[in-house]
């Protein structure tokens, strides 16, 4: 801040302190030309009024606040560019990027830095008392950790904070959002490959409109029955029949049975289709909407958010709900 | 007693226009102490070092977000407590807000913060959260907005949002190595701007701008 700010803050913020400290002893004298505790000379329906002085306790913890805004304003940042006696600050606030901030961060925790940052503060005691227990989880098995009831709660807690808006608080998910529970998976339920999908997110390579490619509205109706077929659910034959041959071009991503990407060893996220489990729902309705206008389905990415250590724990919360 | 000229004070009681007068220069004390220097300090009015204009369709959708009165329910001011910084990412600071004219920090949180709101849910769960909240969470007292998805955009103002933008930001924006300000959009942005948003939804602004908020601090 320039001297000039500086100052002037440092001027009017002392000036009204004193300023209110002399209208305090200006309103404290006795204006009223007649002695204290006399009627002032009016009377409303036999209501009169006397010169009582200010209230003794009124006019104390005036004076009191005067003194404790000058303690205040000593101890604490408020006079301009004075930075207080105790050193405190409340954040970093005049950071431009996520460095400077962890740089500052690491200089005022440092010993003897003489800053006194509350947030960072907060947060370092905060990792001190949890930091050792995600680093203890993170340091075993996913598989391990899945079997481990107290660590689970761990996982469910963050699962609920971070991953049930899109997955559902019982991790069942709901249209376009995967369900977690049953062992079927867009991109391996292995734990390395849950924990990938955590944190790097997964973006689908996407299911194109494919209603051109097959000949247009009629098209679609067939291929949807085709796919009806695969799970064996009911399903025009007659129309499934004439999409057979097409089938070869979703067969690049789904698998020449349908089967989904996953099963041929590659991770697109392409589903399987003769599974009965809907990602998008698995009626004639929903699947053509599907094949009409395609698919593209979006995990974010968590390790800025939550940090390894965190992602860890969730992985092995969601490991364990289709592994019991 | 009422001749007592001594009685200054009675005087201010008395008169209408003193007392005015007085009341104001007391109350403006805190604004010159608070608010006046924050307009000249650097931390105040220089953008962070990531900090990116809005695209043209999201600078639409922010106007949406405005019109819909997101702001009422939605603050976008994380503050620096770890259990806000837990939720929701870095707390915010005054460089992230050099170019919103008006700024949304909002002051109540009937729904979550969405300061950094951006890239933490899918286009498509945007998408099913604003045309039906409880489809998505359950537990959600968030209105539906069905109509953005039918909302067609026309562009015709959105050139003139940027330019306005230009004016309201000038000599805020990132610096040249000459130390002179970059307009936030050029002419050519602004020439675009029609054809960038016409025919999209309202849908497709918001949740551009959705996915923009935060990315300057992440």
């Amino acid at each position: 801040m320039s001297s000039f700010w500086s100052i002037w803050i440092t001027v009017l913020s002392l000036g009204t302190l004193v300023g209110c400290y002399l209208l305090l002893r200006w309103c404290l004298k006795n204006f009223a030309g007649v002695p204290e505790g006399e009627s002032m000379g009016h009377e409303f329906d036999g209501i009169e009024e006397l010169n009582n002085p200010l209230p003794k306790w009124w006019s104390t913890f005036f004076l009191v606040t005067i003194i404790w805004g000058f303690g205040y304003l000593l101890l604490y940042p408020g006079l301009g560019n004075w930075a207080g006696l105790l050193g405190w600050k409340s954040s970093n606030q005049g950071i431009v990027s996520l460095e400077e901030s962890k740089q500052l961060s690491a200089a005022s925790l440092a010993e003897g830095s003489g800053i006194l940052n509350q947030y960072d503060r907060e947060v370092q005691q905060a990792d001190e008392k949890y930091g050792p227990i995600f680093k203890a989880l993170s340091a075993r098995d996913i598989e391990d950790i899945a079997k481990d009831e107290e660590a689970l709660k761990i996982g469910q807690r963050l699962f609920l904070q971070n991953c049930a808006q899109c997955h559902g608080s019982d991790a069942r998910g709901t249209t376009g959002f995967p369900d977690l529970t049953d062992n079927d998976w867009l991109y391996g339920g292995k734990p390395a490959d849950i924990k990938y999908s955590l944190v790097h997110g997964r973006v689908a390579q996407g299911m194109m409109a494919w209603k051109s490619a097959l000949g247009g509205e009629q098209g679609v109706k067939e291929m949807a029955a085709y796919v009806l077929s695969l799970s064996g659910r009911e399903h025009n034959a007659e129309d499934a029949a004439k999409a057979a041959p097409k089938f070869a071009m979703c067969a690049a991503c789904h698998g020449s049975e349908g089967q989904g990407s996953v099963a041929m060893g590659i991770p697109l996220g392409a589903p399987a289709l003769n599974d009965n489990i809907w990602l998008y729902g698995g009626s004639q309705r929903a699947i053509e909407e599907t094949i009409r206008n395609g698919r593209a389905g979006v995990m974010p990415a968590w390790l800025d958010i939550l940090g390894e250590d965190k992602i860890h724990v969730i992985s092995a919360y969601v490991y364990s709900l289709s592994n019991k | 007693m009422e001749n007592n000229i001594e009685n200054k004070h009675e005087k201010v009681e008395k008169h209408v226009g003193w007392f005015f007068i007085f009341t104001i220069m007391a109350i403006s004390i805190g604004g010159l102490v608070e608010i006046t220097p924050l307009f000249f300090q650097k931390e105040t009015t220089t953008p962070v070092t990531n900090l990116r204009p809005y695209t043209a369709l999201e600078m639409e959708g922010r106007d949406i977000y405005i019109r819909e009165g997101c702001n009422v329910c939605h603050s976008q001011m994380i503050r620096p407590f770890r259990a806000e910084t837990e939720r929701y990412g870095h707390y915010s600071v005054a460089g992230e807000h050099v170019w919103e004219h008006p700024f949304l920090w909002g002051s109540k949180r009937t729904g979550p913060d969405l300061a950094r709101v951006g890239g933490r849910y899918s286009d498509d769960w945007h998408r099913a959260h604003l045309i039906d909240p409880r489809s998505v969470v359950p537990e959600s007292n968030m209105p539906a907005f069905k109509w953005l998805a039918e909302n067609k955009l026309d562009g015709k103002l959105t050139a003139k949002k940027l330019e306005t933008f230009n004016l309201l930001t000038r000599n805020r924006g990132h610096k040249d190595e000459q130390g002179n300000s970059i307009p936030l959009y050029s002419a050519e942005d602004i020439a675009n701007a029609k054809s960038d948003v016409e025919g999209r939804t309202e849908m497709d602004a918001i949740i551009a701008y959705l996915q923009s908020l935060g990315h300057a601090l992440k």
